[in-house]
């Protein structure tokens, strides 16, 4: 029944290594674990190490027992007698039985069983000797329903962490400790001296005086986001929001700059999209060095002829300052230019299939706008190029 | 159940069945227990309350952005050193014993000491990326090697560790392996009447209701950039009593609201909501 969860947890995408497994089994053997709800709580403490994965351990943990699990009706109705029921006290009983073959008996009395039942050492009711039920006196058994905690089905089965995914929700905190690490600290500058390491290797020699000296370190990284605004990403309007005060509000950058564009930049760019001042983009492109990096964020979809055309590349006639390019033209010599660049796609992973998202997904690598993929995009933007 | 110290919480700390299996899974394990949840929420109390309740003496290293390993291991004074050697009269040592300057960090205390201790890595994620790596070994055997010496300081008793995080930086994967982890979730109101009542038990009972109402009501206010802990929930209920505020007050009015928010942005949202009429709580 173990390995089931060990390979439930894996297709969940949690890497449980050897190491905790055993310490997982090593536990058990201890005793540490009575019951479904404390299987429930040691496994999660032991194997998991993020809250971001508690939603996947939840589910893992639902679906290995779900053999356990009642049908709803019939859960409810019994967790209505166990609730009217408590307080009634039965003869104590110690039970000795492997935690398989109680499951298999909890299952053969739950078929049995046609009516309620209280006291008594054999069915399931509350305040029995049975090892099944709830609030009885058995010293190893499965709890149903409510106890001193909820039953751990039925808080596995609630996805309270869903919440807390790491390839669904995300808040500004979590952006900063992601963006955190495109980081690139360098020593430049005139070196100074460094007056503990002196006074150190002054000690060392004995007293006679030897000087250190340092360069300070620095970031030299320029973080620039471009954000599609507008049209079909107004939905994501709150997710690009918070994308945006995190990089803002963040310290360490040598600068953060942020610029807007429609669907694709059409030799253009506003730094301030309500007022709509057009900002040409050969311009701000040459002012870029190898230590900027560009962060796309855009839904990458928009009808073919808006990437792909030429007529809707210079609506304003006689090709744009002698360049006559489509928007995928566009951002493939932006690309070209400054190849350290990702996009970040606000739309979940099964809708890029548009022919769009698939050709700009081939210029710049692409990542869903989740915290699993901003970390996988800031992984690549930390490898240079 | 095989026999190990167990914690079942205490007066002042009232902690979940799930935070109490990890406690004790980590003692019986002999693993760290990483502890992670808001800001406010008992992390670094839970130590204090575990040490207090076993009855061990509890040392803590408090981690900060300058933080390096080796420092709560052990620190070699050259420079004392050297200044006894140039003027013996002064320090009355042995310069000619290495040992004399050879100082105890806290890692290194607790693994000396003669009886087990609970010790506190507070705020592990404060240090620098690399920090929890360097300790990887240190924390796996309970002992590390002292070059200048040519000795091994090995635990005598394995110290009940309990680590925090407030998750500012990323935990490297093989750290986080070598943790039995457990997420501090905010309590619930249930659990929050029993906190505050642990701490102040003689506090009017329509004022703390009151104010625990209008706590929660804070709390779920979506737009504040840090909501409301635990923490400042009883220094506000604290500050209430003392100056004698009527519970009827504190429902109509928000007597004393610096106490709660912190941030200025925060207070004028809160501000704007109250006069569209549907204010916090």
């Amino acid at each position: 029944m173990f390995d089931l969860l060990l390979m439930n947890l894996r297709s969940q995408g949690l890497s449980v290594g050897l190491g905790e497994w055993m310490v997982f089994l090593k536990g058990i053997q201890k005793g540490l674990v009575v019951d479904l709800e404390g299987l429930y709580t040691f496994g999660r403490a032991v194997l998991i190490q993020s809250e971001t994965q508690f939603d996947a351990w939840d589910l893992s943990f639902k679906a290995t027992f779900e053999g356990v699990e009642l049908e709803p009706a019939v859960n409810a109705q019994l967790l209505d007698w166990l609730k009217e029921a408590a307080g009634i006290e039965g003869e104590r009983v110690d039970l000795d039985m492997s935690f398989e073959e109680m499951r298999r008996l909890f299952y053969e009395r739950l078929k049995e069983q046609k009516s309620r039942h209280d006291g008594g050492n054999k069915w399931i009711g509350t305040g029995g000797t049975s090892a099944f039920g709830n609030a009885g006196r058995a010293k190893q058994g499965i709890r149903v329903g409510e106890g001193g905690q909820r039953s751990a089905l039925a808080v596995a089965g609630e996805r309270r962490w869903a919440n807390y995914r790491s390839d669904k929700n995300l808040d500004v905190r979590d952006f900063q400790v992601a963006l955190r690490a495109i980081r690139k600290l360098t020593r430049e500058g005139a070196p100074e001296l460094d007056i503990d390491a002196t006074i150190k290797k002054t000690a060392d020699n004995g007293g006679d005086i030897d000087l250190a000296f340092s360069r300070a370190r620095q970031n030299k990284v320029h973080l620039v986001l471009l954000l599609d605004t507008g049209g079909s990403m107004d939905p994501h309007a709150r997710m690009v929001s918070r994308l945006f005060t995190a990089a803002s509000e963040m310290k360490g950058f040598k600068s953060i700059t942020t610029w807007h564009f429609h669907n694709v930049p059409y030799g253009h760019m506003y730094k301030d999209f309500a007022n709509r001042e057009r900002h040409d983009i050969e311009q701000i492109v040459s002012e870029m060095s190898a230590h900027h990096r560009l962060v796309w964020v855009g839904d990458a979809s928009m009808a073919p002829w808006e990437l792909f055309g030429q007529q809707y590349a210079n609506p304003w006639g006689g090709g744009y300052q002698g360049r006559d390019l489509s928007g995928l033209g566009w951002l493939q010599w932006i690309r070209q230019k400054c190849p350290s660049s990702v996009w970040l796609n606000p739309d979940p992973e099964r809708f890029w299939e548009h022919p769009t998202v698939t050709a700009i997904g081939e210029v710049f690598p692409m990542f869903p706008l989740t915290l699993d993929g901003l970390r996988d995009a800031v992984r690549k933007l930390q490898v240079p190029v | 159940m095989s026999s190990f110290e167990r914690f079942s919480g205490s007066a002042k700390y009232i902690a979940d069945e799930q935070l109490l299996a990890s406690v004790n899974a980590a003692i019986a394990l002999e693993r760290p227990l990483l502890i992670r949840g808001e800001p406010g929420t008992g992390k670094t109390m839970l130590a204090h309350a575990v040490a207090e309740t076993l009855g061990k003496p509890l040392l803590s290293w408090h981690v900060k952005s300058t933080t390096v390993a080796k420092e709560g291991l052990y620190t070699y004074d050259v420079v004392q050193r050297l200044n006894d050697s140039r003027f013996p009269e002064d320090g009355g040592r042995d310069v000619s014993d290495l040992r004399a300057y050879i100082k105890m960090g806290v890692l290194g205390q607790a693994l000396q000491s003669d009886e087990q201790v609970v010790l506190l890595i507070d705020e592990i994620d404060k240090a620098d990326i690399e920090f929890p790596n360097d300790l990887l070994r240190e924390l796996d055997e309970m002992a590390f090697t002292i070059p200048e010496l040519d000795e091994t300081v090995r635990a005598k008793h394995r110290p009940i560790t309990i680590i925090t995080s407030n998750a500012e930086k990323e935990l490297p994967t093989a750290f986080l392996r070598r943790c039995v982890f457990h997420y501090i979730e905010f309590p619930s109101r249930d659990n929050i009447q029993r906190i505050v009542d642990a701490h102040m038990p003689d506090l009017e009972r329509s004022l703390v209701e009151a104010a625990v109402k209008r706590f929660y009501g804070l709390r779920s206010v979506d737009a504040l950039k840090k909501k409301p802990s635990t923490s400042e929930l009883l220094d506000w209920l604290l500050v209430l009593a003392r100056a004698g505020v009527d519970p009827e007050m504190v429902s109509r009015h928000m007597p004393f609201l610096g106490t709660l928010i912190k941030r200025e942005g925060d207070l004028e949202i809160l501000a704007s909501r109250s006069k569209r009429g549907f204010g916090a709580g």
